[in-house]
Parts: C-alpha cells; structure tokens; sequence
C-alpha cells in the first residue's frame, strides 16, 4: 500500500508526551481541495487544542476520524487525493490502514531531552533530525523548549534541531546570577560552545529573538542567520504580559495572563495553565523570573536594543510576527532593515503555535536560502 | 524534571529536601527510624509505612525516635517550634490525637494570638487517616474536621503525590501549626512529581475537571472515586466539575462557590462521619450564601456516622464509592 497518490491524514504527535489527541471537528467538507498549510480539522490534546494542518495538496477524499472521539497518534484520520483515484482503492486504503503501534523505542525518540553542563549551569534540550545545517530554537520569557511542539519536529526533517531551556526556565538550572541580555546570550554561547555547535541558524522567540540578534552583534561567526518571531528588542514597547505573568501565584491571575499570547484564547486550556503554575512555583523560578523581567522588561519598557549593535554584522534575517500580538506591537517587526518581513493574520504573540506550518515553512525556505 | 513516583516517596522526597535546605527542620516520632529490628539503625523501616526511610542515615542526630508516649513527643515538637525549631512530628495514627490533644489546640493553636503575634509555632504534625487499610475502628478514622474546627490550625489533606510535596514543602516553610493528613491507601499512588522542590500555596483548590451540570467537592482519597463518578456520569451527557480542597483549613470558599454559581448544584464527598464534618461545612455555607444559585438540594456522601468496622467487607461499604457519588449527582440533577 505504498501508494504516492493516496496520503493518510493521521493523528499527530504534538509535544513529547502526546499519546492520543480527540477529533473535535472537521473544517473542510470531503471533495474540498487542500492546499499545504490549509486547517482540515480540530483536534484536542490533554495540553492544547489546536487543528492539523495539511501537510500535502489534494482533494479532501474521505473523512474518517469521528467527532468527540479520541485516537491514538498515527491513526488514520482521512484521506487526501487526486480525484482520479477511484474510490475502491480509497476504501480499500481506509479498509487495510494499520495503525503503527507507539513503539517504546519510537515513543523515547519522540520525548528525548537532554542535560548539557555549561558554564551557565545545567540546561536542558532537545534534539531532532541530522540534517546539515544546524538549528537552535530559543524560547521567549517563562516559555521552555516544550513551546516549540508544533515546530521542533517539522524543521528536524531538513537539519539537525537544538531547543534549550534557558537559565531560569524549564527544567534547567534555576539559579540566575545578574541577570541581563548579556547573561542570557552568553549562556546560549555556552550551550552552542558545550555542544560542539560552531555556527547556527538562530530561531528566536520574543526574548530568545533579542538574544539572537544579541549573539550575532557580538559573536558574529556563530550566526549564520536568524528568524525573529514577535522578537525582543525591537523596540522600546512592551504590553503587561510579562509583569501580569510574573505576578500571577494562582490559575484565576495565570490564566488572563497567558490568554494574551494568543489570537484564539480557547487554547487556552487548563493542563496548559496547571503545568505553568508548576513550574512557577519550583524552589528559584520566582527570583529568576523577577531579575530577568526587571532587568529587561522593567517599568514595563524595553532597555535592550540589541539590533542597533547589528549593524554590517546583520546575518540573514526573517521577522515574522502575529498580527493581533498583545504582548509586543507588530509594528516592532517594520524596525530591522534588511530583513525579510511577515505577518501572519489572525495570530497573537504564540504565532509559531497558531500558526504552526506557515511558520515552519517560512522558517525551511530562509534556512535554505541563506 | 518530573517522574512518576508515590505518595509514600514524594513525602520521604520533600522532608529529605527541607532538612537539606534548612537546619532547623528535623522529624521526630515513634519508629520513624527503627521499628523493623534490623541491624542497626541504617536497616530500619523509617516509620510502619516507610515513609520516612532512609532519612536517619542522611541526617544524624536530626531523626529522633520517640518513646510510645504521644502526649511527651507532640508536647516537645510544639515547644520547640516555639523556640525556633521546625518540628516534623509523625503522628503515626492521627487517630492518637486523643492522648495528645492539649498540646495541639489548647497550646499551638493558641500561642500566636495569646502572645500578641510575638510568638510562631512552625509545628508539622504527620499522621495517617482514613479507612480501607484493615486496621479497625481506632487506627481508621477520617478526623480532619476535628482539627478543622480550631481557629490557629492549618489542615492540610493531599490526593494525590504531587500535591503531598509541594503542600508538605509549604507546610514545614509555614510559620503556624499545620496537621498534615496522609491518607494511608494513598501511599503507593503514584504521580508525575518534580526532582525539583516546588511548593503549593495553602487555601487553593484543585479543580481537575470542568463540567457545567454539578459540583463535587471533596478531597484526600475521595477525589479519586468522585473524578471515576464524574467520568462514568460524562457517558450518560452529566457534565461533572470535581474540586479537589487540598486544604480545609484555609479554605478555598471562592473556587467551590463560584462553581456552585455555574452548575447550580453541589455535591460533597467526605470520608469523615456525617455530623458536623467538612461536607456539613460546606453544604451549610453554600446554602447561606449561594442559595439562589441551587438548582437542587445539596448532597452530602459521606461515611456513615458509626465507628470503621474491621470486617473488610463493611470497611469497604463505610467509605464512599465511587457508585454513591455518581446516585449523589443524580439525586440532585433530578430535581
């Protein structure tokens, strides 16, 4: 059943302890063309709820997961193909589909991380595919590697993927000496040092964008290019997330809070907010979190400009922002000469996750590109 | 970095992590140490369940065991949290609590607002509760609104072992009394748990399940078999909100209440005897102050009011069930 002209829609595995996800609802009617990156369907997971986005063109042939049912990862959930496949051999693709059992070895793969010792402390990260040019994701402020869910895989198919939990953050170390963007770079410098990772392609996320741009102002051999999403240190502006997320002690506070990351609140959920509030409230995340934010965010504006160090150094560079982002304006995203520009429609400060294929498609075709 | 664990080692985990981190913290109770007849002390149990196993050897001079004297052990424990001490005294059977009593709520409850808030009593008292272990009607007992009823205590029932960490770990760093109650058919539940210390504020209930029909509150081993009734109840389209108390005293009055506002009925869960226990408490509050929102009368599913019987099988029908909870919720519904 190697057949090229049909393509399974299967259940995904979002995040590393994804074991099976609910069909909450269909988007598109069976006969509807699907581009790549069009939503097909809803599906909820204990941490998120998101919808599966095609990952092939054809026409929708068949609808197979049922509404408010739930299924394991890789199981069939419909079927794309060209019309000119008859529907016997769509039935008998649909009829003879197995779903690959979750394998253990398969399941350690897929929620593998990692301890690096470093000159900043122990930080934690993952790591994905084995491609040629080298990838290091960098999360934004009180996120941790687990918010590239949507992404680490997909870009893991062309290059070797590195996410990392930065000091204060995650599961790495919580201690965090003078913090500063300057304390931040080094640590990501430490990390790439430790690894063995001479250069990279730097994917920042808000406060992971102004280390980035920081990385590639004073160690400029190390980048060989960046994509900056909804990034720090484009400007002078900040909204109250950081202030609001730092001063949140229960769900009722935590939850408004994080509700401004996103354009679609109903993400949302509540495992999302409760795993959060675990890690705010580990032993040395709260005085991590208020040095970081103070020094960098405090009176609720910006003090580092990190792209005005840029300059000749400026690598190849994409910015990609949400439209509706609440914790930093897009109009930040205008204030980097020379890179490429995109903003994406209905998305909010967490577009990677709204928006998860166009994302990683705009992040494939500048790596290659650069 | 979290892994499954139990009950029974999350707790050893948070006592072990807050005598490192400060050396005013030490245990003391009977057989927390021996009680096997090992060779020495290093061979010991650490307590009847092992919870506290292990600990003697990482921290000598800092494990004492006790002589059978509660009344002698729990007195000293309360005075030396007044000195300045942080006391973990292990109860073994809050049960026990009888021959001990003065010492706990006529003196630690007392101490702060007696002195004027110039004294602080930083006493954890540990104890098993509950029925189900086959231990007969004075070592079975639910006695949480006992201590709940004394102004000066805090009360603190866990469900599962990632909250008996973080709410242990928050009870040794609190500065008043607190009766730490451990259910004792908990201990080998496990649950993912941080290596990390981490801590859970005190008056903050859980609420594990969202539902718009009907509210169950309960906590300790009883959560369980509500969230078992509530997803039975979620097949037949009843739509179940399941919070978990955590602490009974402080109470989280505004997360029970503002559920009861959105559903409009409540049931509560309460392993204790019926009179004058936390699901009494609840129900009478929420009647006084939600009344308009009840769509239905209040259910209380509660043990009955008798002592635990040691015939296993009545043992078994003394605790609420999981069958009980979900007829709860459609004794309400039905009207």
């Amino acid at each position: 059943m190697t057949d090229n002209r049909i393509v399974p829609i299967i259940m995904p595995k979002w995040g590393l302890s994804m074991k099976e996800g609910k069909v909450t609802g269909w988007l598109l009617e069976d006969g509807t063309q699907i581009k790549v990156g069009d939503p097909i369907l809803e599906i909820e997971t204990d941490k998120i709820a998101g919808s599966l986005e095609a990952g092939d063109a054809g026409v929708l042939r068949r609808r197979v997961g049922t509404p408010d049912t739930v299924y394991p990862v890789k199981a069939l959930l419909g079927v794309i193909a060209d019309p000119s496949v008859p529907d016997a051999e769509i039935d008998a693709f649909v009829a003879s589909y197995v779903t690959p059992p979750a394998d253990e070895g398969d399941d350690d793969e897929g929620s593998k991380t990692e301890i690096a010792q470093t000159p900043a402390g122990a930080l934690r990260y993952a790591k994905r595919g084995d491609g040629a040019e080298t990838v290091i994701l960098i999360h934004g402020f009180g996120g941790d590697l687990d918010n590239w869910l949507f992404n680490i895989d997909a870009l893991g198919e062309a290059a070797t993927v590195y996410a990392l939990d930065l000091p204060g953050h995650g599961q790495s170390t919580k201690t965090l000496d003078n913090p500063s963007l300057t304390t931040m770079t080094s640590a990501l410098s430490g990390f790439m040092d430790t690894l063995g990772i001479a250069s990279a392609h730097l994917v920042g996320h808000s406060m992971g964008g102004a280390i980035a741009m920081q990385l590639a102002a004073s160690n400029p051999a190390k980048v060989k290019s960046m994509t900056l999403i909804c990034s720090a240190g484009l400007g002078p502006d900040i909204g109250s997330y950081v202030d609001d997320y730092v001063a949140a002690q229960g769900r009722k506070d935590l939850k408004p809070a994080l509700e401004q990351l996103f354009a679609d609140k109903s993400l949302v959920s509540r495992q999302l907010v409760d795993d959060v509030l675990k890690y705010k409230r580990l032993d040395g995340v709260e005085a991590a979190l208020k040095g970081l934010s103070q020094a960098l965010f405090g009176g609720r504006k910006q003090h580092d400009a990190p792209a005005s160090n840029l300059g000749a150094k400026m690598p190849p560079a994409l910015v990609i922002w949400g439209k509706d982002d609440q914790v930093i304006p897009v109009a930040h995203a205008a204030n980097l000469p020379g890179a490429k520009l995109h903003v994406i429609e209905n998305a909010g400060h967490m577009v990677f996750m709204e928006k998860a294929s166009e994302v990683n498609n705009l992040i494939k075709a500048h790596i290659a590109a650069a | 970095m979290a892994r499954k664990i139990s009950m029974r080692q999350a707790i050893n985990e948070a006592l072990e992590q807050e005598m490192t981190r400060d050396a005013s913290v030490f245990i003391m109770g009977e057989d927390i140490a021996g009680g096997a007849g090992g060779n020495g002390d290093q061979d010991a149990w650490g307590g009847p369940m092992g919870v506290t196993k292990g600990l003697i050897g990482k921290f000598p001079g800092r494990v004492l065991d006790t002589p059978l004297s509660e009344s002698a052990f729990i007195g000293a424990a309360v005075g030396a949290a007044a000195c300045g001490m942080r006391p973990v005294a292990e109860l073994m059977f809050l049960d026990f609590m009888g021959v001990c009593f003065d010492q706990i709520f006529n003196q630690a409850a007392k101490f702060k607002y007696m002195f004027g808030g110039h004294a602080q009593t930083p006493v954890v008292i540990r104890g098993m509760v509950g029925a189900g272990f086959r231990a007969a009607a004075q070592h079975s007992q639910m006695l949480t609104p006992l201590f709940t009823h004394i102004p000066g205590l805090k009360v603190i029932c866990p469900s599962n072992a990632y909250d008996a960490k973080g709410l242990l770990i928050q009870s040794i760093r609190d500065n008043d009394p607190v009766i730490f109650c451990e259910h004792k058919n908990l201990y080998g539940i496990e649950a993912d748990v941080p290596v990390e210390s981490y801590t859970i504020p005190f008056g903050e209930a859980n609420v594990l399940r969202d539902g718009k029909h009907c509210t169950i509150v309960s906590y300790g081993l009883t959560v369980g078999r509500s969230m078992e009734a509530a997803e039975t109840l979620a097949k037949t389209g009843v739509e179940c909100e399941v919070i978990d108390l955590r602490t009974l005293s402080p109470l989280d009055w505004d997360t029970v209440m503002d559920s009861v506002e959105n559903t409009g009925r409540l049931v509560c869960v309460d392993e204790a005897n019926p009179r004058c226990s936390i699901a009494s408490d609840i129900s009478a509050r929420v009647a006084q102050d939600c009344f308009k929102a009840l769509k239905g009368p209040i259910q209380m599913v509660t043990a009955p009011h008798s002592p635990v019987p040691f015939s296993p099988v009545l043992e078994d029908l003394y605790v609420p069930s999981a069958q009980q909870i979900a007829a709860a919720v459609k004794k309400t519904m039905a009207n």
